[in-house]
């Protein structure tokens, strides 16, 4: 058992650290959203120049060989700082669709431009009527030849406005929710037959709904075997579980500071707020349920490896399920003991609450989870009888 | 970053594992599979197969009888007790006034009182809560006021688990009325079979007696039994209450109830389907277990961070722990006696106390309730929940 980070980790976590506090202050953020993109170029290239855009790739992608720990870390700084950028479309998701479904020349073309930060990516995966089922797809893939056309529509596509590359899930064969018959394309932004409406989304991200209507796909766009793509996709959700909860930790851990801040020099009836033990004991529930949701989102990442593939998945629903009600607790209640100025846009702590509600939603909420860990048989095997 | 055990600690774990299962009184592990109660007598015969193989107190010093185990190695070892089921090294004994000696006593105290401690020769029980004083501790009034070679102590300690059980009481006693409340207490060790001392059974809900009031009526303690200094005992006292919180959770104990729970609820059945199949159940299950998992990384980070820093120390974040554990075993409680339902509504104070091998119904529903009304005391023993808030809210978040 060891919860040390290696040298390498903690060099790691001090740039990332670092960078944000020097450029991601919260009026920078206010800046860098009101850009054409909803976030800034500028430090996307800074990032590439880091290593932080290929920090999960392979060395021989351009990567940085990084593990689910280094991403755990990056993507906990991201969450403190509340970041724009496109990075958990781009790197986790559609970096993850290629890393986890590519073939070799599939990696070698599009992995190391992700990395150089010359390549936005996206994971045009959910539908409208697909709400947490990974496998309701009902968008669809016909074959033409040697290569493919697609016909469907995607929603909600988080930095889908911007993505060079869309990595599309369509249905092969098979009935609207089947586990079978799913494949993944990887689709052109702009080509012939995409159109995008892109928008922004509570937390000041920028999402797209996304029309496809006959767009050709060629062959060697396909990611792995047409039809077989359910367990990738599985794959790649979980990796995404893991960077959220790790986000959703560092968000956490923001508002349980600030909110804490808050209560030590906000006077009422002549003494700081934080006198007060009703107080008090709230600022300690919430601070528990940021270590329990650290504890898990630590118990995520090492569960990303994990061979058995029932066992990965039970462990990850448990994870979302504990960070979806634990950020949910943390987030309510910085709220409450603001009081009304935490209401307002101009103060920080709402921002962590609403990218809280949003994380919440993705890639399962907890409800969802919980009844599919319920399903499985739980994290813990029954007794054996006496 | 690494939360897998090593191959040595999974070592540990299994060699636990299998002396409990070969070494282990079948007559022992059957009472506390069925909650019944078990007899002076089991304890000591438990505790001194423990201390032969070495395992009495395996954290303590190797030049007290102990293993010097790490953290990391006494979590390891508790949690595969509370699994199999076995009883854990008195918590009192092993883990609290040993540890004080340890720290502040004489050579002579060591002596005398490490090896016996060590296999229940002398069993102590905690002299601290008094009727007026509870989480208000160091507000207590028994005194003790020098007489020559002794000090004659007055007063009442309550709440006093197994005190009808123990030989003797660490206690905590006022040796100086005028000092600060904290400054004038005195650490004392007090053989239970002095003249004044007495003992009353408390019951408590459920019929279980487990906690006593002992009243102290000019009882006399040589001045060579108290630990450290006159009018410091609330420091030796203290210094161990943020140890012994990581080893006071216990939560192997209601991950086997848990354990048990989805046992039990496949042989009850819910219009004709086993509970265990029942969404909402399954699901309220599964909900105590995600907490259960966090809180069991959480004190293993807790655990990991201390092994950086050996030697007894005060943690508040071991408050954290005693905080969330202390709910998850009343949770886990209260999800037995739900998979019980209306089986465990027979009382059966006889079959749980070894007079009567026949119960009412199954024998596994007989202790649910009683251990559901008992365990209520999680959250307010050793410092209550809303005591520990106050720690956290004062040395962690400084408000």
């Amino acid at each position: 058992m060891d919860f040390d980070l290696s040298e390498e980790q903690r060099l790691l976590k001090e740039s990332i650290d670092r960078l944000m506090r020097d450029r991601y202050g919260f009026e920078q953020r206010k800046v860098y959203a009101r850009q054409p993109d909803g976030w800034s170029r500028e430090l996307w290239r800074q990032y590439a120049d880091l290593g932080l855009l290929g920090l999960p790739f392979d060395p021989q992608y351009g990567g940085f060989g990084g593990g689910p720990v280094e991403t755990m870390i990056l993507m906990e700084a991201f969450g403190k700082a509340l970041v724009l950028d496109p990075y958990f479309a781009t790197v986790i998701l559609a970096g993850g669709c290629i890393r986890i479904a590519g073939s070799e020349a599939q990696k070698t073309a599009l992995l190391p431009k992700i990395a150089e930060g010359k390549l936005l990516g996206a994971f045009a995966h959910s539908e409208r009527d697909s709400r947490y089922d990974l496998a309701d797809v009902q968008t669809t893939a016909r074959k033409d030849g040697a290569g493919w056309v697609l016909d469907g529509e995607k929603t909600v596509v988080i930095h889908g406005d911007c993505a060079d590359k869309l990595i599309v899930s369509a249905r092969v064969s098979g009935g609207p929710r089947d586990e079978d018959g799913i494949g993944l394309f990887v689709v052109d932004g702009k080509a012939a037959g995409v159109s995008r409406k892109g928008y922004p989304t509570q937390d000041s991200l920028r999402a797209a709904d996304i029309a496809l209507k006959g767009v050709k796909i060629a062959a060697g766009d396909v990611l792995g075997e047409p039809g077989k793509a359910y367990a990738h996709i599985e794959r790649v959700a979980q990796s995404a579980i893991a960077s959220l909860c790790a986000e959703a930790v560092g968000g956490m851990q923001e508002m349980l500071d600030i909110t804490v801040e808050y209560l030590k020099t906000r006077q009422q009836f002549g003494v700081p707020i934080g006198s007060f033990q009703a107080l008090q004991h709230r600022a300690v529930d919430m601070l528990v349920a940021t270590e329990q949701a650290r504890s898990m989102a630590m118990f995520a990442a090492m569960m990303i490896d994990e061979k058995d593939p029932v066992e990965r998945s039970k462990a990850i629903s448990a994870c979302k399920v504990h960070i979806g009600k634990s950020a949910r607790y943390v987030g309510q209640q910085s709220i409450q003991l603001h009081g009304a100025i935490g209401m307002t846009q101009e103060y920080k702590v709402g921002h962590y609450f609403i990218r809280s509600t949003m994380i919440e939603m993705l890639f399962g909420d907890t409800d969802h989870h919980l009844a599919a860990l319920a399903k499985a048989g739980g994290l813990i095997a029954p007794a054996s009888a006496a | 970053m690494d939360l897998r055990f090593t191959p040595e600690e999974i070592a540990l774990r299994d060699e636990v594992r299998a002396f409990c299962k070969t070494a282990q009184p079948e007559s022992i592990r059957r009472k506390l599979i069925l909650g019944q109660h078990l007899a002076r007598e089991d304890y000591v015969t438990w505790q001194r197969i423990l201390d032969a193989k070495g395992w009495g107190a395996p954290h303590w010093p190797r030049e007290w009888g102990g293993k010097g185990w790490s953290a990391v190695q006494l979590y390891i070892f508790n949690e595969e007790l509370q699994r199999a089921p076995a009883l854990l090294p008195d918590l009192h004994n092993t883990g609290q006034v040993g540890p004080v000696i340890i720290a502040f006593g004489t050579e002579k105290q060591k002596r005398r009182f490490l090896p016996r401690i060590r296999n229940l020769d002398y069993w102590f029980c905690q002299g601290f809560s008094e009727p007026g004083a509870g989480s208000d501790l160091a507000s207590l009034k028994t005194s003790a006021v020098r007489d020559g070679d002794d000090y004659v102590v007055n007063g009442e300690k309550t709440w006093t688990t197994y005190a009808h059980m123990a030989d003797w009481m660490f206690a905590l006693v006022r040796t100086d009325p005028t000092a600060k409340k904290q400054k004038g207490i005195s650490y004392l060790l007090i053989d239970l079979k002095t003249p004044g001392v007495t003992i009353r059974p408390i019951i408590t809900m459920g019929g279980v007696h487990r906690i006593n009031e002992v009243f102290l009526d000019n009882v006399r303690v040589p001045v060579e039994n108290r630990i450290g200094e006159d009018n410091r005992g609330w420091e030796y006292a203290k210094y161990l209450m943020g140890n012994s919180r990581t080893n006071v959770v216990r939560l192997g104990l209601a991950r086997a109830h848990v354990e048990r729970a989805k046992q039990l609820a496949t042989h009850v059945m819910v219009n004709g389907t086993p509970l265990s199949e029942n969404e909402r159940f399954r699901e309220k299950l599964a909900a105590v277990e995600i907490e259960l998992k966090a809180i069991e990384i959480t004190i293993m980070r807790i655990v990991a961070e201390r092994m950086k820093n050996p030697g007894y120390q005060q943690d508040p974040k071991s408050s954290i722990l005693k905080l969330k554990a202390s709910e998850l075993h009343q949770i886990a409680t209260e999800i037995l006696l739900e998979v019980a339902g209306p089986l465990a509504m027979p009382a059966q104070p006889e079959f749980l106390e070894l007079e009567t091998d026949l119960s009412i119904g199954p024998g596994w529903a007989a202790s649910a309730a009683p251990t559901y009304f008992m365990n209520r005391s999680w959250t307010i023993a050793g410092g209550s929940s809303e005591i520990q808030r106050n720690i956290i809210a004062k040395r962690i978040l400084g408000l």
